[in-house]
């Protein structure tokens, strides 16, 4: 149990996804704009980077380990994401209207964050066995929320202030997003 | 030969990936600590855009165009995965520094942006060179990069030291902030010398503006990710039927 707890602090808070691996940074600074939107963005990735987790795990284990081809692993790894995206979009329009008109506009847009394919592929390498790379994959993608949602709510601050003309747009992103990575080197200290 | 020039030349300055086109940047900023990686890096990439280039030049006849967006993934992955083994058996240094980014490339916008919107319309030498520009050009935005976070981070350049000895490296530039902060910078830099070219009366730079659902280069341009990512949001929620061929798009 203590060592999940590790995992989970580990992957959200110190190893943060995007402010210190750097992984799905398109929809970090792309779809940051509301703090609505891109907790909508987050719920998504939550819930796909986690039956992501689960499934690729199935899968490298099952499959590409038992018939020893795990060279295919970044091939099968992309299609499964793909498809699984695509799977879950349908499954929740049929059966989910809430949940499908929530998540709506993001879900297909996870299929390229690489944050998904991030941490298939670690958990693989990192030999977690399934709930550990349940839990890894959880914690990963409520970290890219946590980031997402105070970069949201920080550029809502600053929208009306005054900003060099140079800097207007994607710079002041930048250096938000990296003032919060000093801050999330604070949560070293935990682990 | 003359327009294999030009698409070098296209790849390289007018239409640099890094710095121009802002494309692939989850590599840019994470394996940027050192110039070497960095180039490392944009070579590996500029290996596997070449290889892809040409192989989906090949195929464009042959791709039905439903589903080009999962056939031209596939062979992506074939070639990172290639690649991948070649660096793990050959360079295994680089194979470690970059670590989990090497499969990673298989999600890099650059290559399904080039696929899409150059290769899947051109022939097979022309794609060639368009691989060959573009991987160079994102071969010296990265190792720009490098350099500058390798120089204020640890005082050396390619593991030479350049600086006086009573230079205090500032280590938090090859730790992750450190990244956001230079491409902060060099992206200011960049947007000062656009406005002053705008406000000089000099050329204008061609820029789409916020209309990117009518702009023809939407599978290159990366401009709609910052300014109108809402339209971009909308654009991908009508073609929710095809998610896969979304993608291509919403990660530009």
């Amino acid at each position: 149990m203590k060592e999940l707890f590790l995992v989970a602090v580990g992957a959200a808070l110190v190893n943060n996804v995007v402010l210190s691996q750097f992984l799905g940074l398109c929809p970090f600074l792309g779809v940051s704009k509301k703090v609505n939107t891109a907790a909508g963005m987050g719920g998504a990735v939550i819930f796909v980077v986690t039956i992501a987790s689960a499934v690729t795990w199935l899968i490298n284990e099952f499959v590409l380990v038992r018939f020893d081809v795990t060279y295919m692993q970044t091939i099968v790894f992309i299609l499964v994401i793909a498809a699984l995206v695509q799977f879950v979009e349908m499954f929740l329009k049929k059966y989910s209207k809430g949940l499908y008109e929530a998540l709506g506009v993001y879900l297909p847009l996870i299929t390229t964050n690489c944050a998904v394919l991030g941490v298939a592929i670690s958990n693989v390498s990192d030999g977690y066995g399934f709930v550990t790379a349940l839990v890894s994959g959880f914690a990963t993608a409520l970290g890219f929320t946590i980031a997402i949602v105070i970069l949201a709510g920080i550029r809502e601050q600053i929208e009306y202030n005054d900003i060099p003309e140079s800097f207007q747009g994607t710079p002041i992103v930048l250096l938000t997003s990296g003032l919060m990575a000093i801050a999330f080197f604070g949560f070293a200290g935990l682990i | 030969m003359n327009k294999s020039v030009e698409r070098l030349y296209n790849g390289i300055v007018k239409e640099n990936p890094t710095f121009v086109l802002m494309l692939g940047m989850c590599p840019t900023l994470a394996v940027t600590t050192s110039a070497i990686n960095g180039a490392g890096m944009g070579l590996t990439t500029t290996v596997i855009l070449v290889l892809s280039n040409m192989m989906i030049s090949a195929l464009r006849k042959v791709i039905p165009d439903r589903v080009r967006i999962p056939a031209y993934i596939v062979i992506v992955a074939t070639f990172v995965t290639v690649v991948q083994f070649l660096l793990q058996a050959y360079i295994p240094t680089l194979n470690d520094a970059l670590g989990i980014y090497i499969p990673l490339i298989v999600v890099n916008c650059i290559i399904l942006g080039r696929a899409e919107s150059y290769a899947s319309k051109n022939g097979v030498i022309l794609s060639m060179f368009d691989g060959i520009g573009m991987g160079l050009g994102f071969t010296v935005g990265l190792t720009l990069i490098g350099i500058f976070r390798e120089l204020l981070g640890n005082g050396t350049i390619f593991n030479c030291s350049v600086m006086p000895s009573v230079y205090e490296p500032i280590t938090i530039f090859v730790l992750a902030p450190g990244a956001f902060f230079v491409l902060a910078f060099l992206v200011a830099v960049q947007n000062r010398v656009r406005n002053k070219k705008a406000k000089g009366g000099g050329q204008p730079v061609p820029s789409c503006g916020s209309d990117c659902a009518s702009c023809g280069s939407l599978g290159s341009c990366s401009g709609h990710l910052f300014t109108t990512a809402k339209k971009e949001e909308s654009a991908v929620g009508k073609e929710t039927k095809d998610a896969s061929g979304a993608s291509g798009k919403s990660e530009e």
